[in-house]
């Protein structure tokens, strides 16, 4: 467990120089962008030029580059992110509403691609070369080349509008008052399109990922060995070729959350999901720039921590990982 | 030519082609404008042979707007990747050859900007400097340097101590002079092998950007022409699926393209 704990601690320390560059980088878009925090506060609040004037001393908006950066820095070292125009509300606030919607698409179109991904890929790789791993590999490729938010579009046209199976928006039935399992039942229903979408575009590159690493496994003296003694296939295939290969696709994991977590913008805009990519539209649309920034940073937060959780789940696989920084 | 021996890297580049001259040749084969009123509005597809593919909610030759934002997403991808891969390539190399201090914040500013997600971050600079072609290209290449900047970098550290480089130390040259001169060219080819997959990614980007009502406002866009039929899904279906049709087939292209390349390279190492 040691070993779990060295790793957490490198990682964080080597995240700190990142999410200051970010912090650093938000800063300077909210300069660029028209209009300030107190012009914010007064569209949402109101109040007269005086009180403005007033504000600005306050928040130490009237300072210098630096004294506006120290101000933005000394607030969301206390958690403040500043405050929606939209919403009339702190951004935090705002933005930790609507988290765990995206969360739970993003797990749910992750477990998708990577499942049903590394199984196909599992299959094709299982016999390299043959026509059903060429007819995959093409295939994944063509679905990879889909844009998500189409797939979207053409999952409704289907399923919601043609055959009326699923429902058509949305992440639960409007005032339903289902509680419990039932509320869990309708809020599945609801992302059997959205997590179908975004996580079948991102299938091709698990299976593609699984399948090479199988061909490169094939090649290795223990699965020769492993043949010559006259092992079942499948077992070959199962227990000594697909678990060799399936680690680097946990890394990927990792990498993957911020394209996922962009991906997913753009469908929870056509599903109407209330969660942080359609608050970024929202707050585009509302020209909102503090609100979008701070899901700029949130988002990174939560990219970082992804990928935390995915190297520690890395270290328990393979027990090489972090030993040898026991001796360093 | 080893290229186009494979049926996929064929398949690839015939669309590609294809692609380029339809958006070369747009305004020859569809001089008119095609944001004006054609014909009445929302004719089904192949219903009237002068607009082959019907009509919009406005009553424009749906035709006419594809091969028209044909051109738009090629040039955003095009011009999107080639940013990314000279950015990132220049800042690989220096990264990788200078080292020390230099390689360590470049590096961790490559880390900050995968960390953010890409499409948010093109979002954010969309949205704060408005809406043009331009903008939006660099946008795109916002997120997308950082690839290549890893894999120059990656490949500089192994060129930087080959005895060709000392050689160019030894007889006094500018240490720019060889990072770019020297270094640089030798590091080009598996960065130009990430290319395919940047132009791919940059399409699509354009496409939800514009889907988002996030394009240049005065071009035609085949996200735009998405959204706009989202407004009659029901109704009209063909209008948003057409021009997703359009995305698939041209991403494909460049993908099949890109990996008919590798083929033809590793094919060439092989014989080699």
């Amino acid at each position: 467990m040691n070993r779990a704990l060295r790793l957490i601690r490198r990682r964080l320390i080597a995240s700190i120089p990142v999410l200051a560059i970010v912090v650093l980088g938000t800063f300077f878009l909210l300069e660029a962008a028209p209009g300030d925090a107190v012009d914010a506060y007064a569209a949402s609040l109101g109040g007269d030029a005086g009180l403005s004037a007033d504000l600005r001393a306050q928040w130490g908006l009237d300072q210098s580059v630096w004294g506006r950066l120290a101000a933005y820095l000394y607030a969301l070292a206390h958690l403040d992110f500043g405050r929606s125009v939209i919403f009339s509300r702190p951004n935090l606030d705002v933005i930790l509403e609507r988290l765990p919607n995206t969360l739970l698409l993003m797990g749910s179109a992750t477990a998708l691609s990577f499942g049903l991904g590394s199984l196909l890929g599992i299959w094709a790789g299982a016999k390299p070369g043959s026509l059903r791993d060429r007819l995959l590999s093409v295939g994944s490729l063509a679905i990879y080349a889909v844009p998500g938010f189409w797939l979207g579009l053409v999952l409704i046209v289907i399923f919601a509008v043609q055959l009326r199976w699923l429902p058509l928006s949305g992440i639960e039935t409007i005032a339903s008052s289902k509680e419990g399992f039932a509320r869990a039942g309708d809020i599945a229903l609801h992302l059997i399109l959205p997590v179908g979408a975004l996580g079948l575009i991102y299938l091709a590159l698990y299976l593609r990922m699984m399948r090479a690493g199988m061909t490169e496994v094939w090649r290795t003296d223990y699965v020769l060995a492993a043949r010559a003694r006259g092992l079942p296939r499948r077992r070959i295939v199962l227990r000594h070729v697909a678990r060799n290969a399936l680690t680097p696709l946990v890394t990927m994991l990792g990498v993957q959350s911020a394209a996922m977590l962009g991906g997913s913008v753009v469908i929870e805009s056509v599903f109407s999901i209330p969660g942080l990519g359609r608050l970024a539209q929202e707050s585009v649309a509302g020209r909102d720039t503090s609100l979008l920034l701070g899901i700029i940073l949130i988002s990174a937060v939560v990219v970082i921590l992804i990928n935390l959780i995915v190297d520690l789940a890395y270290a328990l696989l393979d027990p090489r990982v972090g030993a040898s920084e026991v001796q360093s | 030519m080893t290229l186009l021996r494979t049926p996929t890297a064929l398949l690839g580049f015939t669309i590609l082609v294809v692609l380029a001259l339809i958006a070369l040749l747009a305004p020859l084969l569809f001089p008119a404008d095609p944001l004006a009123i054609a014909g009445p509005a929302l004719l089904r597809p192949f219903q009237d042979a002068s607009l082959p593919l019907g009509t919009d909610r406005l009553g424009r030759d749906v035709l006419a707007e594809l091969v028209h934002g044909a051109r738009t997403s090629l040039l955003v991808g095009l011009a999107a990747a080639a940013t990314s891969i000279i950015v990132g390539s220049v800042v690989g190399t220096l990264a990788g050859f200078i080292g020390g201090i230099v390689d360590e914040v470049l590096m961790r500013i490559t880390d900050a900007f995968q960390t953010v997600p890409g499409f948010l971050l093109a979002l954010a600079f969309v949205s704060v400097v408005g809406p043009s072609l331009p903008v939006v290209v660099l946008a795109i290449a916002l997120s997308a340097w950082t690839g290549p900047a890893r894999v120059a970098r990656a490949e500089v550290l192994s060129i930087r101590e080959r005895d060709y480089v000392a050689g160019a130390r030894a007889i006094g040259m500018h240490p720019l002079k060889i990072a770019f001169r020297e270094v640089l060219p030798n590091a080009l080819p598996p960065v130009l092998a990430l290319s395919s997959v940047i132009v791919a990614a940059a399409v699509l980007t354009e496409a939800a950007l514009s889907f988002l009502g996030l394009g240049d406002p005065n071009r035609i866009t085949w996200g735009g022409m998405i959204a706009e039929g989202r407004a009659v899904l029901r109704s009209a279906p063909y209008l948003s699926i057409i021009p997703g049709i359009a995305l698939v087939v041209t991403v494909l292209g460049v993908y099949l393209a890109g990996e008919g390349v590798v083929e033809a390279s590793a094919a060439r190492k092989v014989r080699a």
